[in-house]
Order: C-alpha cells, then sequence, then structure tokens
C-alpha cells in the first residue's frame, strides 16, 4: 500500500511542480495581480545573519498566514558585501516574482563598488520593516574591558594586532567600525567573513576580539553569559539592554542605524508592487514580528513604503556618501 | 551519562508518538522523492512544503522538516546511480562509482550499499550527537579560519594522493577547479574577478551543479553515446528479495570505509563553514587513500559509492549541531530549518538544549527512528529504480537530457547557466578522451571559495605571517597530515619501483 501510494506522489510531485514552473497558472486571475509561481526572497547577506533571520521569519509568517498563493523561497546571496545580490536584482529587472531584504550595504556597496553598476534608486521600493540597531561585544572573557573607556585602551595597546570581525568591507558595521577608528585615533585588523552568525561564532570561539553585531545575532549568547555589550549606538537606551550605555550618554557623538527593507527589481509591475506592499504591510502589523521587534531591539515604530521609502532611500544615499567621504573609502575597503 | 539516556528515551517516546511517526514516514518518502529529483533538491523540497508544517505541532514540524531532509540525502544517491546526473550537489562524489556500477549491471549492488552506508552514516552520527554534542559544541568553537583552511588543505591532499592517479593529471585537474572557483565577485573586497566577455552572469560565479551536471550528466552521455553508437545492451535485471538480502551481506566489503566516513562526515558537518558536499567529497579521496585497489575507484567500486553517502548522511546530522547550539545553520537546508524554529519562538542557541530539552530530544529521537525508516522504504524501492536502466537508450538518453536542462536551470534559473552547462558537458568529454580525472576539478570548485576565504582571513589576523597555520595545534595536526597524505603514496611508489627493478636484477 505505501509502495503504491507513494507512486502516485512519485508521479505527482514532478507534475505539480513542472505546472508551477511553467507557470501554466497564469491568466487564471489576472484582475489583481499576486505571484504566478514562487518568489524568490533575496538575502544580500549570509545564512544566520540579522537579514537572514528576518527573511526566514517572514517567510515562515507568509506560509502560516496564507498570504500568498506561491510559496517565498529564502535565497542567500552573500558575495561581496552584497554586490552579489544587488547585481543580481539588477539583471532581473522587470521581473515580478523576486523580492530582497536589505541592509545598509544597499547603499553603500554600489558607492564603494563603482564598477558593479548598480543604482539602488532604480529598485522598487516595497516597504521598511525595521531600523536595526547596533551594540559593541566583546567575549565576556575580557575580564579587563568592562566600558567604553577600558576597550578603547586595550585595542590602543594592542594596535593592528586587535582583531574587529565583520561581513564584508563597505557594510554597515565596516562603517561603523571605520567611524570608531576615527574618532578614538586607533586602527584595527577588520577582517570579513560571510554573515553576521559567523562573525558571533567567530567572537565566541576567540579568533575575533570585538564586532559590531545586531542584537539578533548575539542575544542567545549574551543570555548564555558568553559575550558582553559596552555601548550602544542608537539614541536612546534600548528596552532590551537597559543597563547598557548609549555612545551618546558617553560623549562621543556616534548613532547608526540600519534599514531592513523590502525592495523589487528595476521596473516591476505597478500592481506586483502594490501587492507586495500590501502584503509587507500586513507582516509589519501582526503580532508576530511587532514582538520579534521589541525582542531583538528593532525599531519597528513607522511603516514606510513605496514613494516613501524611495525618498528615504536617496536621503540615506546621501548621508552614506558623506560618512563615507569623511572616515574615507580606503578605511573602509582596508586598502 | 544516565541523564542523557533518560532524555534520549523521552525523546525515543516522542518520536513514536502517533502523529510524530506518520509525520517522520511521509517525511522520509517524499524526502527520497525530493532528492532524487535533479535540481529539486532538499532546499527546495524543504521550502516548498515548510506550509505543511503549520497544520501541525511545533515539534512534529521540525521533525517533519528534518526526515524531509534525511530522506533527500538518501534520495540524492538514486539519480546519481540510476541516471548519472547527481540529484542534489551532496550526491556528486556518489556518480564517481556509482553510475560505473550501474552500467555494468550492478544497479542494485550500489543503490544497496548506498542505502546501508547511508543508514551507518546517519546512525553513527546520531550516536556521536546524544554523546558529545555539547563538547563538540565546544570544539566547533575552536575552528577558526586557520583551521578551517588547514581542513581544507587536507581536503585537497586526500585528491592528490590517490595512488593510481597521474599526479600531474590530477594537480592540473584540482587548479582548473580553483580558476572556475575565484569566477565572480571577490569574496573579501566585492570587486569582479574574471567576468569574460563582460556577460553579467559570470558575476554570480559558477554554480557548482552546473558544473556537476555537465560534466557526469551531458559528459557521460556523450560518451556513452560515441561508445556504442547508440546500441547500448538493456540491463535486464531480475532482482528478487534474496539478492537484496545478498546485497546487504556485502556490507563487510565496505564497513570500514563507511565508518571512517561517517566521523569524518559528521566531524565536518558540524564546521559551520563546511556542510555535506565538502564531507563526501573528502570522504571518498580518503576511501580511495586507502583501498588496497586504489586503481579501482571510479570504476565502479562499491566503497566508492558507500564513503561519500555515509559522510553526507553524517554530516546532515552534523550540522544541525551548529543550528542548535550556535544559531549558524551548517547548510541552506537547516538554514530553512533554523527559520521554522524561530517561527516557532525557539530560538537556537546556547541555552536551547537546556530551555527546551522536550525539542531537542523529540529531534535527536526522531533521527533515530527517521534513519531506520528511510532505510527500510528505500531498500522496498530499489528493485523499482533499477528498472530505470531497463529503459530503451531511445527513451533513456533523451530524458536525462532534459532532466540536466531542469537541473541546471533549476538553481538560478537563468539560461546562462544552461549553456554554461552545456560547454561543461563537451569539456568533461574531451578530458575524459584526453584521460585527465575530473573529479579533482569538482572537488576544487566546491573548496576553493572556502579555502580562498579562510586563507585571506587568517593571513589578515596574522598580519600576514603564514605561521599561524602551524603555529595553532589543531591546523598543525591537520596540515601534518595533509603532507604525510601527500608523500605516503610518492613513497610507496618509489619502493614498488625499486622493488621491482631489484627483483628483474636477480631474474
Amino acid at each position: 500500500m505505501t509502495v503504491f501510494t507513494s507512486k502516485l506522489k512519485k508521479i505527482a510531485i514532478p507534475a505539480i511542480v513542472a505546472l508551477v514552473s511553467t507557470g501554466i497558472f497564469a491568466g487564471a486571475a489576472q484582475a489583481a495581480w499576486s505571484p504566478k509561481k514562487p518568489v524568490e526572497f533575496i538575502i544580500m547577506a549570509g545564512t544566520g545573519g540579522g537579514a537572514d533571520q528576518i527573511a526566514r521569519l517572514l517567510q515562515g509568517l507568509i506560509e502560516k498566514k496564507g498570504l500568498s498563493p506561491r510559496p517565498f523561497i529564502p535565497i542567500n546571496k552573500p558575495g561581496g558585501s552584497g554586490g552579489e545580490a544587488l547585481r543580481y536584482l539588477k539583471d532581473k529587472a522587470g521581473d515580478d516574482h523576486v523580492v530582497m531584504v536589505t541592509l545598509n550595504s544597499f547603499y553603500t556597496t554600489p558607492i564603494i563598488q563603482k564598477g558593479l553598476g548598480v543604482d539602488p534608486t532604480t529598485f522598487t521600493p516595497i516597504g521598511r520593516m525595521a531600523l536595526d540597531t547596533f551594540l559593541l561585544w566583546v567575549n565576556s572573557d575580557q575580564k579587563g574591558i568592562t566600558d567604553l573607556d577600558s576597550y578603547v585602551k586595550a585595542v590602543k595597546s594592542a594596535g593592528k594586532n586587535w582583531k574587529v570581525g565583520g561581513t564584508g568591507s563597505g557594510q554597515e558595521d565596516s562603517i561603523l567600525t571605520a567611524m570608531m577608528e576615527k574618532e578614538f585615533g586607533y586602527e584595527v585588523t577588520y577582517i570579513p567573513f560571510p554573515g553576521g552568525g559567523t562573525v558571533a561564532k567567530n567572537l565566541i570561539g576567540k579568533h575575533i576580539d570585538s564586532t559590531v553585531n545586531n542584537p539578533a545575532e548575539q542575544n542567545e549568547f549574551y543570555r548564555a553569559g558568553k559575550s558582553k555589550p559596552l555601548v550602544q549606538f542608537t539614541g536612546e537606551r534600548m528596552a532590551a539592554y537597559p543597563d547598557i550605555p548609549t555612545a551618546k550618554e558617553l560623549g562621543v557623538d556616534i548613532e547608526y542605524y540600519m534599514q531592513r527593507s523590502i525592495n523589487g527589481p528595476p521596473g516591476m509591475s505597478k500592481e506586483a508592487q502594490e501587492w507586495y506592499i500590501n502584503l509587507f504591510k500586513t507582516l509589519y502589523e501582526s503580532e508576530e514580528w511587532q514582538k520579534f521587534c521589541v525582542d531583538d531591539g528593532l525599531d519597528c515604530t513607522e511603516w514606510v513604503a513605496g514613494d516613501d521609502l524611495r525618498a528615504f532611500h536617496a536621503e540615506q544615499i546621501t548621508r552614506h556618501t558623506d560618512l563615507i567621504n569623511s572616515v574615507g573609502a580606503a578605511a573602509i575597503t582596508g586598502e | 551519562m544516565g541523564e542523557t539516556l533518560g532524555l534520549l528515551a523521552g525523546g525515543l517516546a516522542q518520536a513514536f508518538e502517533p502523529i510524530n511517526f506518520t509525520m517522520i514516514i511521509i517525511g522520509c518518502v517524499l524526502g527520497l522523492l525530493v532528492g532524487a529529483m535533479p535540481g529539486l533538491g532538499s532546499v527546495n523540497g524543504v521550502a516548498i512544503l515548510l506550509p505543511i508544517t503549520f497544520l501541525v505541532p511545533p515539534t512534529a514540524a521540525i521533525i517533519f522538516l528534518a526526515a524531509i531532509y534525511y530522506g533527500a540525502m538518501y534520495g540524492g544517491a538514486i539519480s546519481s546511480i540510476t541516471l548519472g546526473i547527481p540529484g542534489a550537489s551532496t550526491a556528486v562524489a556518489t556518480v564517481f562509482d556509482g553510475r560505473p556500477l550501474a552500467q555494468a549491471g550492478k544497479a542494485d549492488k550500489a543503490l544497496t550499499a548506498a542505502a546501508m552506508a547511508s543508514f551507518i552514516g546517519g546512525t553513527i552520527s546520531v550516536v556521536l550527537f546524544t554523546l558529545f554534542a555539547p563538547p563538540l559544541a565546544e570544539f566547533a568553537l575552536k575552528f577558526g579560519p586557520a583551521e578551517e583552511f588547514a581542513l581544507m588543505v587536507l581536503a585537497f591532499a586526500t585528491f592528490i594522493g590517490l595512488g593510481g592517479d597521474d599526479i600531474p593529471k590530477t594537480i592540473f585537474s584540482i587548479l582548473i577547479g580553483l580558476v572556475l572557483a575565484t569566477i565572480g565577485l571577490d569574496i573579501i573586497s566585492g570587486q569582479p574577478r574574471l567576468i569574460f566577455f563582460d556577460v553579467s552572469g559570470f558575476l554570480h560565479g559558477i554554480n557548482f551543479l552546473v558544473l556537476a551536471i555537465g560534466i557526469y550528466g551531458i559528459g557521460e552521455m556523450l560518451w556513452t553515446l560515441e561508445q556504442t553508437k547508440g546500441e547500448v545492451t538493456v540491463h535486464n535485471v531480475k532482482l528478487s528479495m534474496k539478492e537484496i538480502i545478498k546485497d546487504i551481506k556485502d556490507v563487510k566489503e565496505y564497513i570500514g570505509t563507511t565508518t571512517l566516513g561517517s566521523v569524518l562526515g559528521y566531524f565536518v558537518g558540524t564546521l559551520p563553514a563546511a556542510g555535506a558536499t565538502p564531507a563526501s567529497l573528502m570522504s571518498y579521496g580518503l576511501a580511495k587513500t586507502f583501498s588496497k585497489q586504489p586503481e579501482t575507484f571510479g570504476k565502479g567500486n562499491v566503497s566508492g559509492v558507500a564513503a561519500p553517502e555515509a559522510a553526507n548522511n553524517a554530516a546532515s546530522t552534523g550540522s544541525m549541531l551548529p543550528m542548535i547550539t550556535l544559531g549558524i545553520p551548517g547548510s541552506p537546508t537547516t538554514a530553512i530549518l533554523l527559520g521554522g524554529m524561530i517561527i516557532w519562538g525557539l530560538r537556537p542557541g546556547p541555552l536551547l538544549f537546556t530551555e527546551h530539552p522536550e525539542f531537542v530530544w523529540g529531534l535527536i529521537g526522531s533521527l533515530y527512528v527517521a534513519n531506520l525508516a528511510t532505510l527500510i522504504i528505500n531498500l522496498m524501492f530499489i528493485p523499482v529504480f533499477v528498472k530505470i536502466l531497463t529503459l530503451p537508450f531511445t527513451i533513456l538518453a533523451p530524458t536525462i537530457y532534459i532532466l540536466c536542462v531542469v537541473g541546471g536551470y533549476a538553481p538560478t534559473q537563468t539560461m546562462h547557466d544552461v549553456w554554461l552547462m552545456f560547454l561543461f558537458g563537451v569539456v568533461g568529454y574531451l578530458l575524459r578522451k584526453l584521460n585527465y580525472p575530473v573529479a579533482p576539478a569538482v572537488l576544487a570548485i566546491v573548496l576553493g571559495p572556502l579555502a580562498e576565504r579562510s586563507l585571506r582571513q587568517s593571513l589578515l589576523s596574522s598580519q600576514g605571517d603564514p605561521m599561524i597555520f602551524l603555529e595553532r595545534p589543531i591546523s598543525l595536526i591537520c596540515i601534518l597530515i595533509a603532507v604525510a597524505l601527500v608523500l605516503v603514496p610518492v613513497f610507496q611508489k618509489m619502493k614498488r619501483k625499486r622493488k621491482a627493478e631489484q627483483s628483474g636484477q636477480e631474474s
């Protein structure tokens, strides 16, 4: 019996897959747009990092709530500080079945790597899901380092032997690292890893000395007493970290956020853009998402979508161009 | 220890709860089919089937996903052996010897070996997982970039040190693979490299499956066409339960390599960067190095099927470890499992073992059961799969070409990759005519990016001092073993030569 039903499945599954992938169902509902085949959900970073966790949570919520007739399939494209993903999305121009969850490398990578030929303002803006935050982390075995002052002292005495882990030259964490180098007048060695999760693991394994991970990437290690935050780079102290001072409180003028937004390729159809905006707005307002934001130190107080998001992107590109000019692109790429 | 056994017993009891047990069986069968479809692979399989999991409680859901993952690892071997197309990247090494065995009319033997080795690999790794999860998680943390690079050197050494092959040709093949691996964006600076003719498709790099399907699927077909002029003898395999039982008893032929492959696979799987594909390739290389008849590898040695299959199953269990304890998935499929866990509010990390023991042990218990279930289901299917080979060549060949095109298109969905696949097919055919081994090139394109990244990370952190690889104990041990693996066959050859000369003089 099992053999028989399995034989049936053996025929049925490839048949269904074939039907779905050739889009034979297309044209069934022309009036309101909805996906006709699985949607590629591109993550411009590696597995286990903040963007990855967000994409996988959203994918799960879409399935759980039955919000899309076709599944979303997360695909990691971490190469070249997000350059691989940006270029992929650019080459998918006019495709309604691909969206990407972004980091700030959405702005910085095209500024630093002119050869990539990507202009992020040409992408189709969908919605901003959150503003992510940064903290400075060290391994909890660094007993001598208890606050920002002792950290700066330790880094200065180690000089170039101080290893800061990050997710790639030109990624937001490398910019934040460069901002700190400029502010405190030291120089460190920056080592890129594929994804924030791997960075976290290397901090716990003591292969690097410090990092500026997002809360989602370090929280579980922090709870287990393996790592400790020294300072947060936000305007106000976050609810999740009531005892950790902000840089501003300590008289250091560094405040930095990362947008977590959803964007489509250039030239996505109006109908599709509208469908995705509605989808992600529903997700944004869901109880699960809002709870995730609180637990993980994300700022989810304002929903920004469509043309408003485009304006936000333009403003951020100007800000990042200034930031990169002030610290120097060389400080970021380590050349 | 007593505590662990108590928890495990609880986990096993959970696995046998009706709903969980049903999910295991359905998951294994679906996984088997998903794994057997070239290009579909367990990533897409798990993603497409994710919705089903929302109908059942979280533990049952994760068990279901894990069973699919497990089943797919078994399934990948099926198309590798019967059609010569790797169903998934993890099953590429299975083609090396599985396909020649099938062509020699011994498909049943290869399929049974794959199933048995997968079972042994799965079981050994699950036992290791049960007994040593926390200390191994600590050990995985010790693996920094320097250790990763040393491990990659070790992997390459297993392939250079292959007794029978022509060593210069092997090195040449590895170098071609390494060059192909550097195409795309530089992993550290993000600058484009080797973008031939400014074709933007090259920016995404060379997808490993495209190379493997091209060389093995298309290249192999061209070769067969040339050799037989289309008149392929149909293998009329009559398969009774008796013969399968005899095949099962043959397990003693490859139990040694299988055990070695299982331990290696589990260990490599626990390292977040690696995963099942490098594990299976390394296991194949080691099996050949330690074999008494290395020259029969690649021509249909059962150990050549058993070694990679044991390793890829063991690695798939191994990759659950960094996912559960560190929150870093060891493979794209475990990444989807991770997503599932986050949705149910289970945060992977060092505390998951203590805060949600019922979940962790339920999962481990289900791995034991899934392993046994997949073995039985798989053995039952073997007569069906062997039937595929009795199809006339006029039907089989076009089917294989179509499956190759689908498999080449599916991962990135660009025609660029399909053309590339055909190109690799032709090149693979030519290399074969010139007697170049292609397996090392496949190994190099998988390990190349991993090796490059860890090499550059290590040198960055040591300020360019290569001594970092010799100063760190784990890395030093790996390098020493690698050197030994290269030198031993060379010495053996020299010894044999001298002996031959001596006996020549005496006579």
